[in-house]
């Protein structure tokens, strides 16, 4: 019996994030989504934006998925909500290079809040997509193209 | 078989082995089988002493590889019982069996108006080829439905297959729901009203005898890789007079009788359908395969694997908040178990057996329409082979057991 490895994975905050959710709703007033599926489990998440003045107003997301995207799109949501758009799409891609195993100073790792706590998921390869998806959904309705 | 069930495990050196300092248990037999000691020296054995390229080269090499590729193909026909062993296509695995059918005989057969039927349990190499042919030729797709515990529901069948179809591709054993489909008697109906039945045998060949006349197949695809072959091999069994009348479905090397500047003909059956260079260990190896399994004994390997089945689902059964997906009756549920726990999604359950050591399958199993069909994301699922044990199912229960505690469910 090894399960007591998975408490690197699934961490109290990730297990609290995943049970209550937060921002997992609609927006009344949404200017940009974005629904993205994992099609290697069939997982689907939909995000809401409300952007004012290049200002991420309020964010809010929808879908199926594993404690691990749910937890990351309720993390992510409660960080980019009040940031612009390109200090969203910057965490974003300190996000991406964290879950890969890429260093970062611990200043950017702090830009991502509880999100952080994700770089234990580059132990469990198999769930980085997992981990990344609610990231793509941003950078995607942020207008960016897909490049790694 | 029960004694010698550990030696057939230590036939197979992936199995000995520790995953996160546990034993592997391997349960996902149904992706991919694992290859006994035979199979792995014979690819060695193959690049160490013979091989060369097959049907072209004059000297012993070449000659030797191409008895051996031949023998293979000779072999496959007796194993699923063909009447020729020019009935026997090599192929990449099931899904280029599939499409070549698809793309040789639906481009050349099916209109306008036509309709093929296919089921709701079907993989994606069963739906997808079907799928678009009916977008391209305007062609009509028909789903088979399923009964309440997720049996193919042969009264709707009934309706569903009509003096319009032309084609039925159907699965003999689902790759998630566990049931074994009728072949035969779709195979009565479909030609009834003149149409060909397609059966996709990825998940059937490895685990019972198939006898493709007395099933009166016209078509009948499966992989080396489930069936302890190597990877990147697979056959297409038609019957002669089907395969004879298609036109090839890829064109280069080896698959011509004679070319000219602006006009070609083929070669005869089968090598019309094999062009450029083939994966001749492969099918050599994929015969090797066939020895070892054929050594213990199809019958013998398809009642084990039903005894593994009649230990595994009651005890899953007796366990609180998981739901199996398919029959329940074990004497209606082949070695692949697709299920759900309450309140856990298969992906975060999928990485918990891991830490157990236990190997299983997480997701949509490639067939997106029957999960929607059954109204769920995604399953867990685990599946048995010959090498399986009941101890690899205690190992199973605990692990599930042990992740309902680690998550509080």
């Amino acid at each position: 019996m090894s399960l007591a490895g998975m408490s690197n994975l699934y961490r109290e905050v990730i297990l609290d994030h995943s049970e209550n959710p937060h921002h997992k709703q609609k927006l009344e007033k949404v200017t940009q989504d974005m629904t993205l599926k994992n099609p290697t489990c069939g997982d689907v998440i939909h995000l809401e934006l409300l952007i004012q003045d290049d200002k991420i107003v309020d964010a809010a997301f929808t879908g199926e998925g594993c404690t691990i995207s749910q937890a990351s799109a309720s993390m992510m949501t409660d960080v980019i909500i009040g940031k612009s758009c390109d200090q969203a799409i910057d965490m974003a891609h300190i996000f991406s290079d964290m879950v890969m195993g890429k260093t970062h100073s611990a200043a950017d790792l702090e830009k991502l809040g509880d999100a952080a706590i994700l770089s234990s998921v580059m132990q469990f390869p198999a769930r980085i997509k997992c981990a990344t998806l609610c990231w793509w959904a941003l950078r995607k309705s942020l207008g960016e193209k897909s490049d790694d | 078989m029960d004694k010698i069930k550990q030696q057939i495990k230590d036939d197979f050196p992936i199995l000995n082995q520790q995953i996160h300092d546990e034993p592997l248990v391997y349960l996902d037999s149904a992706a991919t089988s694992q290859k006994p000691r035979a199979v792995i020296d014979g690819i060695t054995q193959y690049y160490q002493t013979i091989n060369a390229n097959t049907h072209r080269s004059v000297y012993t090499l070449g000659q030797q590889a191409t008895d051996q590729y031949e023998a293979a193909r000779v072999k496959v026909a007796k194993f699923i019982n063909a009447k020729l062993a020019e009935e026997i296509v090599f192929t990449k695995g099931t899904t280029d069996s599939l499409n070549l059918v698809a793309q040789s005989f639906g481009q050349s057969n099916i209109q306008a108006g036509d309709e093929i039927v296919i089921t709701y349990m079907e993989h994606h190499s069963n739906l997808i080829p079907w799928q678009q042919l009916a977008i391209q030729k305007q062609a009509v797709l028909k789903y088979i439905k399923l009964t309440e515990d997720g049996q193919l529901d042969m009264a709707d069948a009934e309706v569903k297959i009509t003096d319009k179809t032309k084609i039925v591709a159907v699965a003999h054993a689902s790759n998630v729901l566990g049931v074994t489909n009728d072949v035969k008697k779709l195979g009565q109906l479909a030609h009834e009203h003149n149409a060909v039945i397609v059966v996709d045998g990825a998940q059937s060949v490895p685990h019972f005898p198939v006898d493709v006349q007395d099933l009166d197949a016209d078509f009948y695809a499966f992989s080396g890789h489930k069936m302890l072959g190597p990877m990147g091999i697979g056959v297409l069994y038609g019957k002669e007079q089907l395969l004879r009348a298609m036109p090839p479905y890829q064109y280069g090397g080896e698959m011509i009788n004679f070319v000219e500047e602006y006009q070609s003909s083929w070669a005869d059956i089968p090598l019309k359908f094999e062009a450029g260079t083939q994966n001749v260990v492969g099918a050599i190896v994929l015969g090797q395969a066939i020895d070892y399994l054929q050594s213990i004994g199809m019958d013998e390997i398809a009642s084990y694997e039903h005894e593994l089945v009649a230990y595994a689902l009651p005890k899953l059964l007796a366990i609180d908040g998981l739901t199996i997906y398919g029959p329940k009756d074990p004497n209606l549920h082949n070695g692949v178990i697709s299920f759900n726990i309450a309140g856990l999604h298969p992906h975060d359950v999928a990485t918990a057996f891991d830490m157990d050591g236990v190997s299983v399958r997480a997701g949509h199993h490639c067939a997106q329409p029957l999960m929607k069909y059954l109204g769920v994301v995604a399953t867990v699922r685990a599946s048995f082979y010959l090498y399986n044990t009941k101890e690899d199912i205690d190992k199973l229960v605990q692990a599930i057991i042990d992740t309902k505690e680690f998550f509080k469910v």
